[in-house]
């Protein structure tokens, strides 16, 4: 198939039908309406399900419904939205049904503003709803990576009975790029899930809950799903990887920071400084053990965000002190500009790091004194 | 290669569409592109501003400090990129919206009084066109010919009556441009 300019929430919804969604739910907001919009239109068309329900808390609670019956099924939303869906997201956790959810982050905390932000890293990663569980999270960089995104999403949600997250921002959401959307998926596909509730007729009927009052029964079912993400840790870390080849320094940085860090990277070896750059795609599981390698071949790394520190957090959890780390983030919505990053390796190799330096208290020192 | 272009101009003015088109364009020449919008809240009736990033590699950032390239179609999008100009770009001015001159020697200028070139083809809406003709004298890496077969394709049957009067509002642009070129001092 031909490449198309596509625009990246539109590109995102077409790519999830191709791949045989049955069923969306959601709830308008800005930056990721294109995705409501353009389901809206093909999935009716498509003679699939599309609502748009009442809010947030029923979209989710359709999706839920959807998912225990083996649809696939997903909704997309930004921040303050996805904040108003964790209680669902853990009922689904709970009740171990697959389902993709797409968050175009937008700057917050709280209402905040419409523009590019990662700030949702802590919550998506680590399991915004109560519990113990944990989603798969894919972090796309440019739009044909989102897009073959979404077959991956669902395929990964069903072979694991888990919740996967595709985490992009808006800047993704609303630019647009060259891409090639999949090959439509037969349609439809069957329902024939071992564990779903879709009409016991003839046959043994089946529960699915996420309540197990009595404590020992729920704690089996908490080392059922720990079992899994240990198996999803061991098969699923996907990153890449960016001139480090000789690279004595390592930028590191997802999604859009990535991206733009890219361009720093090329402008510091134009300028000879041995920089590569490593882009975490699966934050959560998150590529631990790949950066530790790097760790023997690394004089400093400058891990950059869209956020205050938040991925930093697994970055030093990886090194464990053996390199120093220098960290620079924008905030609020606020996009880095490859200059900036430029000027943050410059700096990192000029005045290289401490491994005993706290890089989040030192950069927010720097940016107390910048920022006014 | 790595080519980074703003357009700006109020809502209305087809700006966005305009860097639709160059994107279009490089990619059917098989080029890398972005596209992107400023999306905020006071899009109606505001400014409206794209980036446009052409490459032969993976693109990284899909915005720049310093433009080496940039159309301006009003004011105040000429006093707000005249500063971020890189030395030695181009800015292209809508001469016909703007009454005064580029201040900075070390940028090359091109005047073009899109509307009043738009509106002597018979459609003022066509004054984007004419600006992403001059603009093009600028951008070596697409060709006029590009831009006239990426609308060809891409029009909508019902529009294709219109293709004509695009492609002449494109090279009539590109013709003013080369004609009123004011070189870099520096």
């Amino acid at each position: 198939m031909a490449r198309e300019l596509l625009k990246g929430n539109e590109a995102i919804a077409e790519a999830a039908i191709r791949a045989g969604l049955d069923a969306y739910y959601g709830y308008p907001i800005t930056p990721q309406n294109e995705i409501l919009e353009w389901m809206s239109k093909r999935m009716p068309e498509l003679g699939r399900a599309f609502v748009q329900a009442e809010a947030e808390l029923g979209a989710i609670n359709m999706v839920y419904g959807a998912a225990c019956t083996g649809a696939r099924v997903m909704t997309s939303s930004s921040s303050p939205g996805i904040s108003l869906m964790q209680e669902g997201l853990s009922y689904i956790a709970g009740t171990e049904v697959p389902m993709v959810l797409v968050n175009v982050m937008r700057g917050g905390p709280g209402l905040g503003n419409i523009a590019p932000s990662q700030g949702d890293y802590n919550q998506i990663c680590k399991g915004g709803g109560h519990g113990d569980y944990h989603p798969i999270v894919l972090a796309p960089a440019n739009i044909q990576e989102a897009v073959d995104m979404m077959p991956l999403a669902f395929d990964l949600a069903e072979k694991y009975l888990n919740i996967c997250c595709v985490l992009l921002d808006g800047s993704i959401g609303q630019m647009m790029e060259p891409a090639e959307l999949p090959e439509m998926q037969p349609y439809p596909r069957p329902f024939n899930q071992p564990w779903a509730v879709n009409g016991a007729i003839g046959r043994e009927r089946r529960i699915l809950t996420s309540i197990y009052l009595d404590p020992p029964e729920e704690e089996i079912t908490n080392l059922r799903l720990l079992k899994r993400w240990e198996q999803i840790q061991k098969n699923e870390i996907r990153y890449k990887e960016y001139y480090l080849e000789d690279a004595e320094y390592v930028v590191i940085g997802f999604g859009t920071a990535g991206r733009i860090a890219l361009s720093a990277v090329r402008a510091a070896r134009a300028k000879g400084i041995k920089v590569g750059l490593f882009r975490p795609i699966s934050l959560s599981p998150y590529p631990y053990k790949r950066i530790e390698e790097l760790c023997a071949k690394t004089q400093a790394f400058l891990v950059t965000e869209m956020n205050a520190g938040q991925m930093l957090e697994d970055v030093r959890l990886a090194v464990r002190g053996r390199v120093p780390i220098r960290f620079y983030g924008r905030l609020g919505g606020v996009m880095p500009l490859p200059d900036e990053i430029l000027d943050e390796i410059e700096q990192m190799v000029k005045h290289p790091p401490k491994a005993e330096d706290d890089p989040a208290a030192i950069w927010l020192h720097r940016m107390l004194e910048t920022v006014k | 290669m790595q080519i980074e272009i703003v357009l700006a101009g109020f809502g209305g003015q087809g700006i966005m569409f305009a860097g639709q088109v160059l994107s279009y364009a490089a990619m059917e020449t098989g080029k890398e592109v972005t596209w992107i919008p400023s999306y905020g809240p006071e899009m109606r009736g505001g400014t409206a501003n794209c980036t446009v990033v052409i490459a032969d590699e993976e693109i990284g950032s899909p915005l720049v400090k310093n433009p080496p390239v940039a159309l301006v179609m009003n004011l105040p999008s000429l006093d707000k990129y005249e500063p971020l100009m890189r030395p030695g770009g181009t800015l292209v001015v809508n001469s016909s919206m703007v009454d005064r001159s580029v201040r900075r020697e070390d940028i090359t200028a091109i005047y073009i009084p899109a509307n009043e070139i738009a509106e002597e083809i018979g459609d003022k809406r066509l004054a984007n066109m004419v600006a992403v003709g001059a603009l093009l004298t600028a951008v070596s890496v697409l060709k006029t010919e590009d831009i006239e077969a990426t609308l060809n394709a891409h029009m909508p049957g019902r529009h294709k009556h219109l293709l004509p009067k695009n492609i002449e509002a494109i090279r009539k642009g590109y013709a003013y441009a080369q004609a009123h070129t004011v070189a870099a001092k520096a």
